[in-house]
C-alpha cells in the first residue's frame, strides 16, 4: 500500500469509499506521522484515543453507506475552535486548562460529515502574531528549509500549527482562522492551500474571539479541490452566530474545473511596493499569465486606499481585542493569580496570564478606545475602512471578477528573525492580506513557485463578497500550471 | 501623537494588566512605535465619510423571545478556579 499520509482528501475519500483503506488506518498512518514530527510542534494537543474511535464509528458508517462527504478523513483543529472535553486554549497562558462544555458549530459540522479530530494545532496566542512565535507552547517548525540550511524557519501566522501539519503530511487539512492573514499567509510559507471565506460565511460560535468584526474561519489543505471539500462542511447559517450569512452554501467542488475563459482579473498597481523582491514580482506576472493562457482578461485596477489598511487594521484590531479579552479575568475559567482584592486579582491574572503581544495590543486598544481619543483614532480608522471596501467596490463594479495580489511580501524567515526591535516589522507581513479582512471579501492563497533559496511563495486572489466559487476556479488554474510542492522530509 | 510614561501606567491599569515600573519605559516604546505607525491615517480624507459599522450588509437575524438554553449552571462553573455550588468565588468586594 502506498504511504496513506501522502494522498490528498480527494484522493483518500475515493480510496475510503472504494474499500481499498479503511479510516482507521488511515487515522493510524496520520497518528504515527504526528508522534515522529512532534519537533514541529505543530500539535498543541494529541487525541489518537478519541481519533482511533472517531474512526472506527466512521467506518460502520461507510460499511452501511452512510458516510458523509467528509467521512473517515483525519484533519487537525486549530486550538482557536472550542472542542467539546478536549482543553482549548487559544495557546494562551490564561485559559489554562480549559476544557470547553461545548462544540464550536464549525468543527461540529466537520464531524457531522464524518471527519475524524486528530488532535489541537498549534497557534500565535489568541490568533495574534504572523510567525506562531507568540504561542504559550512555544514556536512552530516550517517544514520547509531553505536549500543547504538547517535553520528552522516559522510556517507563518497565526494559523502556524495548522499550515505546518499539513504541509508536512500529518493531516489531511486543517481548520483555520484568519484576522488579517492568518490562514493566506501561513499558506503561503508553507506550500499549502488556505481560503478566508467571505465574512459571516463561517459561524464564529465557539471559536476563541480575537477582533470579531474580521474573524473568519477556513480550511488549510493539500490542493485548491479539498480546501472546496472542506470549505463546504465549515461553511453556513448558524443561529447562534447573527453575523453568519443565511444563504445556501455552494457545492464549492463543482467549481474546480470550471472554465475561467473571459473572467477578468484585477492587477491592483497599488500592490507593486518599493522595494519587493524580485522574485515575487516575477511570481506575480506568471500567475497573471496563467490566468491569460487559460482565457482569462487582465485589467489594471487601482486600489487607492491600500497603504492605509494596515494602519487601520492595527487600531480596529486590537480596539476589538481588548473588548473581547476583557472576559478573561480569572473569575469565570483558566489562570488566576491571587490579589488584595478583586482588582488586584483581575491585574496580576491578566499580567500572568498575556503574552507579550497580547498585552501590547490590549493596551493599544484600551487606549485608541478611552475617553478623548475615541473620535482620533477608532472613528477615524473605521471612515477609513469604509473606504477601503468602496475601493473594492469601485472595482468589481467595473466588471472585474477577481483581483491577483502576491500572497505576502516575502518568503519564510528563521524564528526570532523579525519584529524583536520594532513590532511594527512584523506587522508587515500581512499587507497584501489585510485589506481582504477590512473590506470583508474572500481570499485564497495558492501555492505557485519557490524562491532562489527553495521556500515557497504564493499567489492570492481576492474575491467579490460570497464568491468563492470562482476563487476555486481561478486557484485550481494556478495549482495546475505551477504544480504541487511537498517538501523534503527533515524531521 | 504620544504617550509618556503616566499614560502607559494608567492605559495598564485601565486595560486591568498590572505592570511593573522597570516594564514601563519597554512599554511606552512599543506603543509609540504603533502610534506612529497608525499617524499616517490623518493625511486621509474622511470628510463626510460614514464609519463602518458592518462588513456585510446585513438585516441583524432576530430570534423568538423565548428561553432557549439554561439548566447548565454545572457547566458554567465546570472550568472556574474558584466555586461554591454553583457561585464564582472572588475576594471580599463589599465590607
Amino acid at each position: 500500500m502506498t504511504d496513506l499520509t501522502s494522498l490528498t482528501l480527494a484522493e483518500a475519500r475515493k480510496g475510503l469509499a472504494a474499500k481499498t483503506f479503511t479510516s482507521l488506518e488511515l487515522t493510524d498512518a496520520h497518528l504515527s506521522a504526528i508522534e515522529a514530527a512532534r519537533v514541529l510542534n505543530a500539535f498543541v494537543m494529541e487525541t489518537p484515543d478519541q481519533a482511533r474511535d472517531m474512526a472506527k464509528a466512521v467506518d460502520e458508517k461507510i460499511a452501511r453507506g452512510e458516510g458523509g462527504p467528509l467521512a473517515g478523513i483525519p484533519l487537525g483543529i486549530k486550538d482557536l475552535f472550542a472542542t467539546k472535553g478536549v482543553r482549548t486554549t487559544a495557546c494562551s497562558k490564561i485559559l489554562g486548562n480549559f476544557v470547553p462544555t461545548y462544540e464550536s458549530t464549525v468543527t461540529s459540522q466537520l464531524w457531522r460529515d464524518g471527519a475524524v479530530m486528530l488532535g489541537k494545532l498549534n497557534n500565535d496566542e489568541f490568533a495574534m502574531g504572523s510567525a506562531n512565535e507568540t504561542s504559550c507552547f512555544g514556536p512552530v517548525g516550517n517544514p520547509w528549509r531553505r536549500e543547504g540550511s538547517n535553520t528552522t524557519l516559522v510556517p507563518g501566522g497565526s494559523s502556524g500549527g495548522s499550515a505546518s501539519a499539513v504541509a508536512a503530511l500529518l493531516c489531511m487539512g486543517a481548520t483555520a482562522t484568519d484576522t488579517g492573514g492568518s490562514i493566506r499567509q501561513p499558506a503561503a510559507f508553507t506550500a499549502t492551500v488556505g481560503i478566508k471565506p467571505t465574512y459571516g460565511r463561517c459561524s464564529r460560535w465557539g471559536i476563541v474571539a480575537f477582533a470579531s468584526s474580521l474573524d473568519q474561519a477556513g480550511p488549510i489543505a493539500r490542493s485548491v479541490r479539498d480546501a472546496a471539500m472542506l470549505l463546504r462542511s465549515m461553511a453556513g447559517h448558524d443561529p447562534k452566530d447573527t453575523t453568519s450569512v443565511d444563504i445556501p452554501v455552494p457545492d464549492y467542488e463543482a467549481a474546480i474545473g470550471k472554465s475561467v475563459k473571459g473572467m477578468k482579473i484585477g492587477i491592483p498597481r497599488e500592490y507593486r511596493l518599493d522595494g519587493m523582491p524580485a522574485e515575487i514580482e516575477k511570481l506575480w506576472s506568471e500567475g497573471a499569465a496563467w490566468l491569460k493562457a487559460a482565457g482569462a482578461e487582465l485589467v489594471e485596477v487601482s486600489l487607492p486606499h491600500t497603504k492605509y489598511a494596515l494602519p487601520a487594521y492595527y487600531i480596529v484590531a486590537p480596539a476589538e481585542a481588548s473588548s473581547n479579552l476583557a472576559r478573561y479575568d480569572g473569575v469565570r475559567y483558566g489562570l488566576r493569580e491571587q490579589g488584595k482584592n478583586i482588582i488586584e486579582l483581575y491585574e496580576n491574572t491578566r499580567a500572568e496570564g498575556f503574552g507579550a503581544e497580547v498585552r501590547r495590543r490590549v493596551m493599544i486598544g484600551t487606549y485608541v478606545l478611552s475617553a478623548g481619543y475615541y473620535d482620533a483614532y477608532y472613528l477615524r480608522a473605521q471612515k477609513v475602512r469604509t473606504l477601503i471596501k468602496k475601493d473594492f467596490e469601485d472595482c468589481f463594479a467595473k466588471g472585474v471578477d477577481a483581483i491577483l495580489t502576491p500572497a505576502t511580501p516575502s518568503a519564510a524567515f528563521g524564528i526570532g528573525e523579525k519584529g524583536g526591535a520594532d513590532p511594527v516589522e512584523m506587522y508587515l507581513n500581512d499587507i497584501f492580506t489585510v485589506t481582504v479582512n477590512m473590506a470583508g471579501l474572500p481570499g485564497i492563497a495558492v501555492p505557485a513557485g519557490k524562491d532562489a533559496q527553495g521556500l515557497p511563495l504564493g499567489l492570492q486572489l481576492i474575491g467579490r463578497p460570497f464568491d468563492e466559487e470562482t476563487l476555486f476556479s481561478l486557484g485550481e488554474v494556478i495549482e495546475q500550471a505551477a504544480g504541487r510542492f511537498t517538501p523534503a522530509r527533515w524531521w | 501623537m504620544s504617550v509618556d510614561a503616566a499614560t502607559v501606567r494608567r492605559i495598564a491599569h485601565l486595560a486591568r494588566i498590572a505592570v511593573s515600573e522597570d516594564e514601563v519605559p519597554h512599554l511606552q516604546g512599543e506603543l509609540n512605535a504603533m502610534l506612529a505607525f497608525v499617524e499616517q491615517l490623518s493625511e486621509v480624507n474622511v470628510e463626510g465619510v460614514e464609519p463602518m459599522t458592518s462588513v456585510t450588509p446585513m438585516q441583524m437575524k432576530k430570534r423568538q423571545d423565548v428561553v432557549d438554553d439554561g439548566e447548565i449552571a454545572d457547566d458554567i462553573v465546570a472550568n472556574a478556579p474558584a466555586t461554591e455550588g454553583h457561585f464564582f468565588l472572588v475576594p471580599k468586594v463589599v465590607e
